[in-house]
């Protein structure tokens, strides 16, 4: 059995909402693990329930070796950061950090000792008496964590904990976040809907819709093989293109082009999809695009356009070229990267 | 200009408001300081005489009442012990009601509370004889127990602790419990300072409540022993100054309240801020 172990996790909630479905996940001790899907799809439930939070509805919850289920929040030793920080408010952030301690029957100087190591390695020494409200976005979020470490807890919990910063704060707390993690060693389950924030930050990610867990597995597994339409179009950004097709005796029909020799055994309706990133550009290929709008972000180009049919086609470029608006681009699929779901169950088929 | 002569107009409105209130309380004042021939005779006074000592140490140590057997010092007393009682425990009840209302999981919280809420339709006068007796049965009549306990349970400020729970975010019950905290912590480390402010205010509100009871004192109390200040104000008999010297003095104890209390309360409110 790993550190955290869930087996056939569900949760409905009073009012019949079925937030999770027979979620079963490991998480080895000292991973940091991202749960990441589109708002509503159940990450917070699932993290809740961890936290004891939320009761499970049915399942079991093991970590540590010790069944969770019925252990109050308070007795499991889990740290949460939330995405408002719940910092409170009547304590200066001395008080906010010895709290838990405090709490534990744990005697004045070694509380003292520990949260000054914790206010150390987060920088915040210098604002120790100031109450949260004297503080900016970016303290209060180390204050957040500082009040997750300090308590040297079994896990560490993170409910969308960047989302209120703004966006070059959030790059820089990631990294602190990620650089944080490795030094304690603490395992961790970080919730976001960022996908770029799950792609950095996770040893692991766990991708989840309508409560399901779709795949798991290490971001660049994930990026390189995505098991289903969701997951191919939820992790990439700009997010990958998708053409309608036909499968037939290894044939692939698209909207003006052919694929031959495809991999699989499937016949029928199905979505290819391409990234932007795997075309490139090339005398007499398969896709023709025509540029409507060019994004120049210096290192790449993000060329949007539309394809003979009108449907409407991203490919990205390297910075250093030019690409006019209204000009016809003639693109090859790279290594043959492209990627067949079928199209009634959204699952890969190649 | 125009705003020059709106806004000394308010000013004179405002102005002729306060004297409306004031003037008739400086009359009792100033004529509380002279002697009774001279009220007697030349009617209420504008102006300090200089018999204040006389009259207003007379008052507070003449033994009064049909016995003779109660001093206005006396009468100060118990009205302090009944207001402070009535505060501490209304406020004390409130808190731990609403508590219970917002945080536990009581099955139709939300009725019980306006079952609470319509007590405040049924005032004590309305349901005087039935708590008389309770008191009578249980022997609590000429007691301080009784008379705190009937009018210190307070739906008025059970009502304001609730408003003011069901605005404080759940994260920071869920954070605490993570921090180790059940519910007796979190009650005294986070709703208690929380809500110090509402504390304040409603201290206040219930000390003058409990204060200027009168119904249910003179109901409840025979012996003249447990006589408050607003029962006096009636009872007394005596000259006119002294009278006079007596409702003044009753005005001092929640004017002292409020001033004492109200540094926490305006400290509060701007440390919430
Ligand atoms: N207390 C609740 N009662 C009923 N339904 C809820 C409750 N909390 C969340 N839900 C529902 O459960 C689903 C998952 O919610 P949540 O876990 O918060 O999603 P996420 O964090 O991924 O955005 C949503 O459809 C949401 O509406
Ligand atoms: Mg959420």
């Amino acid at each position: 059995m790993s550190f955290l172990d869930l087996k056939n996790v569900t949760k409905i909630y009073p009012n019949g909402t079925k937030a999770v479905h027979e979620t079963s996940l490991s998480v080895d001790e000292g991973e940091f693990m991202v749960f990441v899907g589109p708002s509503g799809c159940g990450k917070s439930t699932l993290l809740r329930m961890v936290a004891g939070l939320e009761d499970i509805t049915e399942g079991d919850i093991n970590l540590d070796g010790k069944l969770m289920n019925e252990v109050d929040p308070s007795e499991r030793d889990v740290a949460m950061v939330f995405q408002n920080y719940a910092l409170y408010p009547h304590m200066n952030v001395y008080n906010n950090l010895a709290y838990g301690l405090k709490n534990r029957g744990i005697d004045k100087e070694t509380i003292e000792q520990k949260v000054n190591d914790a206010a150390k390695l987060l920088q915040i020494s210098d604002y120790l008496q100031r109450k949260p409200s004297m503080l900016s976005g970016g303290q209060r979020q180390r204050v957040a964590m500082g009040r997750a470490i300090v308590r040297n807890p079994k896990i560490f919990l993170f409910d969308e904990p960047l989302s209120n910063l703004d966006a070059k704060l959030r790059i820089q707390m990631r990294l602190e976040i990620k650089k944080l993690q490795q030094k304690v060693g603490v395992t961790s389950i970080f919730v976001t809907h960022d996908q770029v924030e799950a792609m950095t930050l996770a040893d692991r990610l766990a991708v989840i819709n309508n409560g399901i867990i779709e795949q798991l597995g290490t971001p660049i597994e994930i990026y390189d093989n995505p098991k289903s339409l969701f997951v191919a179009g939820f992790i990439g950004s700009p997010q990958m293109n998708f053409l309608d097709g036909n499968l037939k005796n290894k044939t692939l029909s698209a909207e003006g082009f052919e694929i031959k020799d495809i991999d699989s055994d499937f016949e029928g309706e199905v979505t290819l999809g391409i990234r932007p990133e795997h075309l490139s550009q090339s005398e007499n290929a398969l896709i023709s695009l025509k540029v409507e709008l060019v994004e120049q972000l210096g290192s790449d180009n993000l060329v949007y356009g539309q394809l003979k049919n009108k449907k409407d086609f991203c490919y990205r470029c390297p910075g250093n070229q030019t690409i006019e608006k209204g000009s016809n681009l003639s693109l090859n699929i790279e290594n043959n990267k492209y990627y067949i779901f079928d199209k009634s169950t959204g699952k890969r088929v190649n | 200009m125009t705003r020059f002569i709106t806004s000394s107009f308010s000013h004179l409105i405002l102005l002729i408001g306060i004297l409306i209130m004031v003037v008739p309380v400086w009359m009792i004042f100033a004529s509380s300081t002279h002697t009774s021939s001279m009220i007697n005779m030349n009617g209420l006074q504008m102006f300090v005489g200089d018999s204040f000592y006389e009259n207003y140490l007379r008052v507070l140590l003449y033994q009064g009442g049909f016995f003779k057997e109660i001093t206005a010092l006396k009468m100060f007393f118990n009205s302090f012990i009944m207001a402070t009682g009535v505060a501490i425990l209304s406020v004390v009840t409130s808190l731990m009601a609403a508590y219970a209302l917002v945080y536990y999981r009581i099955k139709y919280a939300t009725l019980l509370f306006w079952i609470i809420f319509i007590t405040i339709l049924v005032p004590l006068e309305l349901r005087i004889f039935p708590t008389y007796s309770v008191m009578a049965e249980l022997n609590l009549v000429n007691s301080y127990f009784g008379l705190i306990v009937p009018i210190s349970a307070s739906a008025i400020a059970t009502l304001f602790f609730r408003q003011f729970y069901k605005t404080v975010p759940d994260e920071l019950l869920e954070s605490a419990k993570l921090d180790g905290a059940n519910t007796w912590r979190f009650f005294v480390d986070f709703l208690i300072p929380l809500s110090k402010t509402m504390i304040v205010a409603m201290l206040i509100f219930m000390f003058v409540f409990g204060y200027n009871q009168y119904l249910w004192p003179l109901l409840v109390t025979t012996s003249e022993q447990y006589w408050t200040v607003v029962m006096g104000l009636k009872m007394m008999s005596g000259s006119i100054v002294h009278r006079f010297a007596f409702v003044m003095m009753s005005m001092v104890p929640p004017i002292l309240i409020i001033i004492v209390l109200q540094k926490h309360f305006i400290k509060g409110v701007f440390q919430d801020k």
